[in-house]
């Protein structure tokens, strides 16, 4: 098996319910080894796409072949070799951790030796091991997190599928979740994921798809996107809220390659953020603030997807 | 079938946490039931005289048809809120659409695991009401697949049903306007031959009345002298049954599958 064999493939993929087409012909493939994200506001696609992917939602047009197979027909064989890691913790809570792990290993029609063994390796990689005979009840978010994610795991799938898998948990967990993602993108997993976090799909993934009213807006690696969609700096300016409308009027013609007039501030994407500063000072301009900062994700996703609340 | 099974075990598990506590409500609610009615209302109903019951004290006539109702029972209980609840409480179905299973199989596989419950319930209340001395022949051994199929004419098209079903308010519908009424009117307490003659083809058309019929045939050893009668009511439940599991196979997957 090749670093390149093609694991996903979509050729016009389009889903439909009723006359709300929630993805509109899109294309991509998934090579075994990459990580793979789909990012998006609310509303994107970007679910829809995942559980076409996890063969629990048929395709409404277009092609889709995962691991060579065809996801209307061959369904059991697909999903037998994905793991999923879905928006909404599945745990059956009146269980404890290990039977968990059982009862999904058994749906996988896996021997209980088997199930044993990869229940110890798992709970240790997820770090629940001291937590193995609880109940799953009493466990906080990140922990019922890293359990969906041991448990999608049993099957040692060839595809791991995660919908917004740090959604709801604050910082502390969700960082565990990402060095856990980070350990097994190392060991060659091939990882799909939704996210709506930047610093999510920065750190974690090779390759992007920005996504919009089901279609892709952008795509490549993170590196790539901003080089394309943003300018290598920004510079963010605060002015005296008396003057600040009338700052900006003026302000708005300055060279830059793209300016962005929000509520409370100004945002000048250029080229250099310090002799940008340098010059509007020059100009007789005087910010309360100023921070010079490079592009980031964010930067992009809110230029290609836009501002939606504030529009 | 290995599909469905994998399914049926992991109920399996999940009762397992809960056996305990189900089986006293298994063993207690017949003890009651039979000691209140049977024995506090028999003794009045007995001392009328039991000709139109069949001459047989009112125990005989009552237990195998509580049998029969709590067969329904089980089946209602088990097809509503656990189906509902696999879906929007526990996700128990939403969870094991992401493995092999396909929906067909997540709903034969709970229906198998309702099954066995019907099953195990009609079972301790055969053991239970032969304790009390209500079965008048050997033949009470058939009431139980009889009760079984009872219980599984109803699981089965409400399981299919219960699937589709956005919020849980129906189910007191169900409850309150189908179960009671048919453990009431379909000759579990009283022979039909005391309902008006206008309401009994009504009471003939509901299932619960075939079952009754045949689990009180079997208890009190008449059922051999009426074989045909006997095939018409199990048709009539093993059609009810057939449609639910077709529909069910149907429903599963429009529900599960978008």
């Amino acid at each position: 098996m090749s670093e390149t064999e093609v694991l996903v493939r979509a050729r016009g993929l389009v889903k439909q319910f009723g006359s709300f087409t929630a993805v509109n012909g899109i294309d991509f493939e998934l090579r075994r080894g990459e990580a793979f994200g789909f990012l998006g506001p609310n509303g994107a696609g970007k679910s829809s796409t995942m559980r076409m992917i996890g063969c629990v939602s048929p395709p409404s047009g277009g092609e889709l072949r995962i691991l060579g197979l065809d996801p209307v027909k061959d369904g059991p064989a697909i999903r037998a070799r994905l793991g999923v890691v879905p928006q909404d913790d599945t745990l059956d809570v009146e269980l404890t951790v290990r039977e968990n792990l059982l009862v999904y290993g058994r749906y996988f029609g896996l021997p209980r030796q088997l199930i044993r063994e990869r229940t110890d390796q798992l709970l240790e990689f997820v770090q629940l091991s001291d937590r193995a005979k609880d109940k799953v009840e009493p466990l906080s978010g990140g922990m019922k997190r890293r359990l969906t994610i041991a448990r999608s795991l049993i099957n040692d799938p060839d595809i791991l599928i995660l919908d917004e898998p740090t959604t709801g948990l604050d910082p502390q967990a969700r960082h565990v979740v990402w060095d856990r993602l980070f350990r097994l993108k190392q060991r060659g997993v091939t990882l799909i994921l939704t996210t709506h976090y930047m610093d999510e799909a920065e750190q974690l993934c090779d390759r992007l798809v920005v996504m919009d009213h089901g279609q892709f807006a952008a795509s490549g690696s993170p590196r790539q996107l901003i080089d394309q969609y943003c300018s290598p700096e920004v510079l963010e300016l605060r002015f005296d809220p008396q003057v600040h409308d009338a700052t900006i009027e003026k302000l708005k013609d300055f060279p830059a390659e793209r300016a962005e007039v929000l509520a409370d501030r100004i945002l000048l994407y250029v080229e250099d953020g310090d002799s940008t500063l340098a010059a509007v000072r020059e100009r007789g301009f005087e910010p309360l603030t100023s921070l010079v900062r490079r592009g980031t994700l964010e930067d992009v996703f809110l230029r290609l997807t836009g501002r939606r609340l504030e529009d | 079938m290995i599909l469905t099974m994998r399914a049926f075990r992991c109920w399996l598990t999940v009762y397992r946490r809960i056996w305990r506590s189900s089986i006293w409500s298994s063993i207690l609610g017949p003890i009651c039931y039979l000691g209140a009615m049977g024995f506090g209302l028999g003794s009045l109903v007995d001392k009328h005289g039991t000709a139109s019951l069949g001459g047989v004290p009112y125990l005989a006539f009552l237990a195998p048809a509580i049998l029969a109702s709590s067969a329904m029972t089980t089946g209602l209980d088990e097809s509503t809120f656990p189906v509902y609840g696999s879906i929007k409480w526990n996700k128990i179905y939403i969870g094991a659409q992401a493995s092999p299973l396909r929906p067909a199989d997540i709903y034969r596989g709970h229906l198998l695991f309702m099954t066995m419950r019907i099953t195990l319930n009609a079972l301790i209340f055969i053991v239970i009401m032969s304790a009390f001395g209500a079965p008048r022949s050997l033949w009470v051994l058939l009431a139980l697949p009889c009760a079984v199929l009872t219980g599984l004419a109803f699981a089965a098209p409400v399981a299919a049903w219960a699937v589709t079903l956005k919020n849980e308010m129906p189910f007191n519908v169900v409850f309150r306007f189908g179960m009671i009424p048919l453990m009431l009117f379909s000759g579990t307490f009283f022979p039909l031959s005391q309902l008006p003659a206008w309401l009994r083809p009504l009471a003939y058309a509901t299932p619960l009345w075939h079952g009754v019929a045949l689990c009180r045939a079997f208890s009190l050893g008449t059922g051999i002298r009426d074989p045909v009668g006997m095939l018409g009511h199990v048709a009539y439940l093993a059609v009810l049954a057939a449609v639910g599991i077709w529909a069910g196979g149907w429903t599963y997957r429009r529900r599960l599958y978008v």
